[in-house]
């Protein structure tokens, strides 16, 4: 089980576990295009390259990393569309 | 009596599955290929349109050549799958009754889904790159704006090979110190894969092209001449190809066979749908998360295959699946291009660029018509 600190409702998870990269961060990528100013999202990623690419893109798009936590071989990342 | 094989879609996918079908289902089967306009394109070649390289005329042939002699070709288009009856509703009013169905529709490009986009070019249509060349042709100098306006796309490599062939062709022309190139990588490097994005960015800054990553391409406006993109910047333009949001076919979406973007879910390795019975999906029409390029549907065609000869002959399906196998070759220009090879368990790798590469690509796309439609090569 995760032991999410924030209580925030997530509006949409991406499960891109077994994906490589950077599908992870792509999927986030599109599901910010699409999604509404406030939003939440959760991505599960097992792809290392994650750990670097979504924080990264996430201060270059200015949105909000809520949350990093590592679980069970995979990334947990709560992230809100900030704009 | 002979099962009823229907695929939906004559591209290189369908066509190679219908004629393996045909050939190893012993009478068991009756393949049908339906395909709207019975013309078989040879996508990859769009590039090489696009600057000049290739003609149109050199990537068409009828798709009833290509098939094999017990496939029977039915021109029309597919608007409705109905799973639980079995039966494909065809624009003519016609129906078919399948037993087992493979979707090989491809993709779409919806260029309109990019706010103020009117004026932008892209090689993902026959038609968009036969504009293109007309546009650079009249080109006679500036800034060349190269971005990406949604993922997935076709063929990953293609906006980077672009550039490098553009390169080529303005210097041909004697134009190239008149004209900027820039490149817009929706990723903090050239293109989606880590190894081969270390390859090409020295020959990128080399060549004078430049690279800005992470620009997701949101909107353009046509008036001030500017491309803007999700994460917040802004890049003028004198001629902007963009490459255009893709989707899977109406087909799929009217029918509730996909996900929100029309992309049919299967699994990864047999090719099935994960919901329904009797549906195979290959090719860029299906959702795996794997480069949407003609190597992907060659070999997944050939799993498919085995797999619904095995069905339709009440065999055992086959041991071997798909593996995320992928291949494809990378223009770098100047006559060089070098090769991307990966799977599910191997992280892709690429050689040094040489002229063999671009020869052996060269090649591959002159032989094609005579090899891979027929399933004569693994």
């Amino acid at each position: 089980m995760s032991t999410l600190m924030s209580k925030l409702q997530i509006d949409k998870t991406i499960d891109a576990r077994g994906m490589a990269c950077p599908g992870p961060l792509m999927n986030l990528i599109g599901a910010i295009r699409q999604g509404q100013v406030g939003q939440v999202f959760e991505v599960l990623s097992s792809d290392e390259g994650s750990k670097t690419d979504i924080p990264a893109w996430l201060t270059k798009a200015r949105h909000d990393l809520v949350e990093v936590v590592q679980d069970n071989g995979y990334t947990h990342f709560i992230v809100r569309k900030a704009r | 009596m002979a099962a009823e094989v229907v695929i939906l879609g004559g591209g290189v996918g369908g066509t190679i599955l219908a004629n393996l079908v045909a050939k190893h289902s012993s009478g068991s089967a009756h393949v049908a290929v339906v395909d709207a306009t019975g013309i078989h394109v040879y996508q990859p070649g769009f590039l090489y349109v696009a600057v000049g390289q290739e003609l149109p005329s050199a990537l068409r042939r009828p798709e009833a050549k290509l098939l094999h002699h017990d496939v029977s070709l039915v021109i029309d288009r597919a608007t409705r799958v109905d799973p639980v009856a079995r039966k494909v509703q065809l624009e003519s009013g016609r129906t078919l009754r399948y037993d087992q169905l493979l979707l090989a529709t491809g993709s779409r490009t919806l260029m309109d889904e990019v706010p103020g986009a009117t004026d932008a070019h892209d090689f993902y249509t026959m038609d968009g790159a036969s504009r293109l060349f007309e546009a650079l042709k009249a080109f006679a100098g500036g800034t060349i704006v190269i971005g990406v306006a949604g993922i997935p796309y076709k063929c990953p490599p293609a906006p980077v090979e672009f550039a490098f062939l553009l390169d080529d062709y303005l210097r041909a022309r004697g134009i190239r110190d008149k004209t900027e190139i820039k490149l817009l990588s929706p990723l903090n490097r050239a293109f989606t894969i880590e190894a081969t994005s270390k390859l090409v960015q020295p020959i990128l800054a080399e060549r004078g092209i430049e690279l800005t990553g992470f620009f997701n391409v949101e909107s353009v406006d046509p008036a001030a001449k500017t491309v803007s993109s999700l994460e917040g910047e802004t890049v003028a333009y004198d001629l902007l190809v963009l490459v255009p949001p893709h989707r899977g076919q109406k087909v799929i979406e009217d029918s509730g066979l996909g996900d929100e973007r029309g992309w049919v879910p299967v699994d990864k390795n047999t090719l099935k749908h994960s919901k329904l019975e009797n549906i195979w999906a290959i090719g860029d029409a299906t959702n795996i998360p794997i480069s949407k390029s003609g190597s992907v549907a060659h070999y997944e065609a050939t799993i498919a295959a085995a797999e619904i000869v095995a069905e339709v002959k009440g065999e055992a399906p086959p041991a071997h699946v798909y593996d995320g196998k992928v291949m494809c070759f990378l223009e770098t220009g100047r006559g060089q291009a070098t090769t991307i090879s990966f799977d599910y368990d191997h992280p892709p790798v690429s050689p040094t660029p040489a002229r063999r590469w671009h020869w052996a690509k060269a090649l591959f796309n002159k032989t094609y018509w005579h090899t891979v439609p027929q399933g004569r090569l693994p």
